[in-house]
């Protein structure tokens, strides 16, 4: 019998920790779950759902793991022979090519390189390819990729990032209304904020931050929406 | 490892032992061969080498007098060394005692001390002020599995071979008078060390079994079946359950090579 | 100082420090307490202090250290020189060395090394004050600083041991009860897998009281499992639980 949905929290899922006996029988372990014999546990700590028969753990504390096609944000911390090495703080450092960034066929020369990126750079990129046996991949050969030059930069922990962007994006195109800044989401949980002035960005960076603390609260949209719109006059009422 | 063992004979093991059977054609408790020979170093107040299958440990033991330690005045000093040397093995690197070395120390040296193997009291020369100090010291010459219940068997052999100089005191000084006494001993304590395979307990583990074992747990007990010691390794892990029956094995074969030994 | 207590426990089976026989000492845990860390904890147990940073996983360095198929562990278990009665020198002892390596042997098979290759955790155990068994409340609190880096775990790992003093199989030793007793088995577990994970014993035992201890151990663990997953749902909690019952 799947754990009993406990009324008190209000998303309606129970706080599990590694090792809790979640299910036994005719269940599919899903994410942070494992199988034992017929039954399941928890892996992290997170809240239980059980849907259709697959026990899922959300977790509240994990650590982001590169999947191809995700986009993020990570800096350059050296700049080799045919490429730069990149901390997109994941347990792996990823790569991006040089063969990737400079439209012509290049002379392995390190001096090119840093000119074009160079160690403390920060870049937005996307997941070309990750395996196990191969650390990942970046590519900014599209459209919106490349590198940062300006704006602030934060961290949320990844599992936060679904509930920044909001369901169908509506909270994250909130913040980006009122605020009236850019705002980059990295699944890696980096997040690129660029505004038209500093106010706008630690605004929008407050949005943010506020949804990580509250993130398992309900109407949190709205008040998102309402502080940031209050936030907002008072600093038109301080111009004036 | 250098040394993987491949797929193939990872399997061949594991299978074997669910058969009830090793690759060597032992059963899943039995030992290998061994012989110990003993007194082979000269130089050495004790010492002992025991061929465990094709495991090569050499224990020798000096003698020495020194400071008692201060919260025990009237009891010589014991210690137990340990060197996992180059040539004994392809992974064994030189330099410093690495964790390996120092577990494997520390594991012959509870077994003998707190059997009380070795009557500390009776290597008091003056109380507080000079006592024996016995040097153990574990030579590996080839790790070929098992280097737990070699080291201690050979250490305790080559405690069993030890001669102390006979002396007296003179105006407070040590002075050394002719002949030898054996070290005065209590205890014969065994080990014995068990992998566990597939769930399955095997006795005296060889190499290439303790590259495939989950975990291993080895018990030294002392001349009245009492068990003085106890260390359970590697990776993996034991129910409950298990640590009894480990513990039953290692009396019952403890009693044998008791016999065996003439300990 | 030195006078040894004629009996460390009494007719009424009461000790020295007024427990009973399988009477655990008091055990608090805190989680999340380094800000630089990947993930820590903070144990008190009895008049143990003990603080566990967790780093990873990250890349191996050295790299000829890593693994190509599974997650390297690397186990620190240091006392700070103030930590002990009579001043320890900082250096590693033999005794750090090989406690080292057992307590990384208590909390691997708790991992799931398979899933992330070539990478490593590193967790640095720091003693800060020590009252006898401080390598079971080391293992106690790494195993929740390991779930606090999010690090995917079977199950946690607890850590509690047993002992004789004078005839008595007891549970919990303390330091003079552990000098001046005549056994000490510290024991690691996984409840939910009933798996010993750490199991170690120096003094003399029958095998009837070595049952008894090892028993005596397990149960203990238990008790104190409640005291880790009401840390990790303390710490976790915060972040859920602020019900704006807005609809």
């Amino acid at each position: 019998m799947v754990d009993e949905i406990m009324p008190t929290f209000f998303e309606k899922k129970q706080l599990v920790t590694p090792g809790e006996l979640l299910a036994e029988g005719d269940y599919q372990p899903g994410e942070n779950t494992y199988m034992e014999e017929n039954r399941i546990y928890a892996q992290r700590i997170g809240l239980v759902d059980a849907e259709n028969k697959r026990v899922n753990v959300v977790a509240l504390r994990a650590f982001y793991v590169p999947k191809v096609g995700d986009i993020v944000i990570g800096t350059v911390i050296e700049v080799g022979f045919n490429g730069w090495t990149v901390d997109i703080k994941a347990p792996y450092t990823a790569m991006l090519r040089a063969s990737d960034v400079l439209s012509r066929p290049f002379k392995p020369q390190n001096d090119e390189l840093s000119q074009v990126l160079n160690a403390g750079d920060l870049i937005v990129a996307k997941i070309a390819s990750y395996d196990r046996a191969h650390d990942p991949q970046l590519t900014v050969g599209e459209p919106g990729l490349g590198k940062i030059t300006r704006g602030q930069i934060m961290r949320v922990t990844p599992t936060k990032v679904p509930r920044v962007i909001g369901r169908k994006g509506s909270m994250i195109s909130n913040i980006k209304q009122e605020t009236g800044c850019q705002i980059i989401l990295g699944v890696n949980g980096v997040i690129l904020v660029t505004g038209k002035n500093t106010a706008d960005e630690e605004l929008a960076m407050m949005a943010i931050r506020k949804i990580e603390e509250e993130s398992h609260t309900s109407g949190l949209t709205d008040r998102i929406t309402q502080l940031l719109k209050e936030e907002k006059s008072k600093m038109e009422e301080n111009k004036t | 490892m250098s040394t993987v063992l491949t797929r193939v004979k990872q399997k061949q093991i594991a299978q074997l032992i669910d058969a009830g059977k090793r690759l060597d054609g032992r059963g899943l408790t039995d030992h290998r061969e061994f012989t110990i020979e003993e007194g082979l170093i000269e130089r050495a107040e004790g010492s002992a080498r025991i061929r465990l299958g094709k495991t090569d440990v050499l224990v020798g033991v000096k003698i020495e007098t020194g400071e008692p330690f201060p919260d025990t005045p009237n009891d010589g000093v014991l210690t137990v060394n340990a060197e996992l040397v180059p040539l004994a093995s392809p992974n064994f690197e030189p330099g410093p005692p690495d964790e390996n070395s120092i577990e494997l120390a520390r594991i012959v040296d509870r077994g003998i001390r707190e059997s009380k193997a070795v009557d500390t009291e009776k290597l008091c020369i003056e109380p507080g002020k000079k006592v024996f100090v016995v040097f153990v010291d574990v030579y590996i010459l080839n790790h070929d599995g098992n280097l737990i219940d070699a080291a201690a068997l050979a250490a305790v052999s080559a405690l069993i071979n030890a001669k102390m100089p006979n002396y007296e005191i003179e105006d407070g000084e040590v002075k050394i008078k002719t002949g030898y006494s054996p070290l005065p001993l209590k205890s014969h304590p065994i080990t014995v060390t068990m992998a566990k395979i597939n769930d399955k307990l095997i006795v005296d583990p060889w190499i290439e079994e303790e590259q495939v074992m989950d975990a291993r747990i080895s018990i030294a007990i002392n001349d009245e079946g009492n068990i003085c010691a106890i260390q359970k390794g590697g990776a993996g892990f034991f129910s409950p359950q298990k640590i009894l029956e480990a513990s039953k094995l290692a009396q019952e074969k403890a009693v044998e090579l008791r016999k065996k030994l003439g300990w | 100082m030195n006078d040894k207590p004629e009996k460390l426990i009494d007719k009424k089976g009461v000790r020295l420090d007024g427990r009973k026989a399988d009477e655990l000492r008091p055990v608090k845990v805190q989680v999340g307490v380094l800000p630089n860390a990947d993930g820590s904890a903070y144990i008190e147990h009895g008049k143990n202090k003990i603080l566990v940073g967790v780093f990873g996983p990250r890349e191996v360095h050295p790299k000829h250290l890593s693994m190509s198929d599974r997650m390297v562990i690397k186990c620190r278990y240091h006392m700070a020189p103030f930590s002990v009665q009579e001043r320890k020198s900082p250096a590693p002892s033999r005794r750090e060395v090989e406690l080292s390596k057992v307590i990384r042997e208590s909390l691997e098979p708790s991992v799931f090394v398979d899933l992330y290759p070539r990478t490593g955790i590193d967790v640095f155990i720091e003693v800060l004050q020590a009252d006898g068994g401080t390598r079971c409340a080391a293992i106690t609190a790494a195993s929740l600083a390991i779930a606090d880096a999010g690090i995917p775990l079977r199950d946690l790992v607890v850590a509690c041991a047993a002992g004789k003093i004078d005839d008595t199989v007891v549970l919990d030793l303390y330091d003079a009860e552990d000098k001046l007793g005549m056994a000490d088995v510290p024991v690691a577990y996984m409840p939910n897998l009933n798996a010993v994970t750490l199991l170690q014993m120096d003094g003399v035992l029958a095998p009837e009281e070595f049952e008894t201890a090892v028993n005596m151990a397990v149960e203990g663990c238990k008790k104190i499992y409640l005291v880790q997953k009401e840390a990790l749902r303390t710490k976790y909690m915060t972040t859920v639980v602020k019900e704006e019952a807005e609809e």
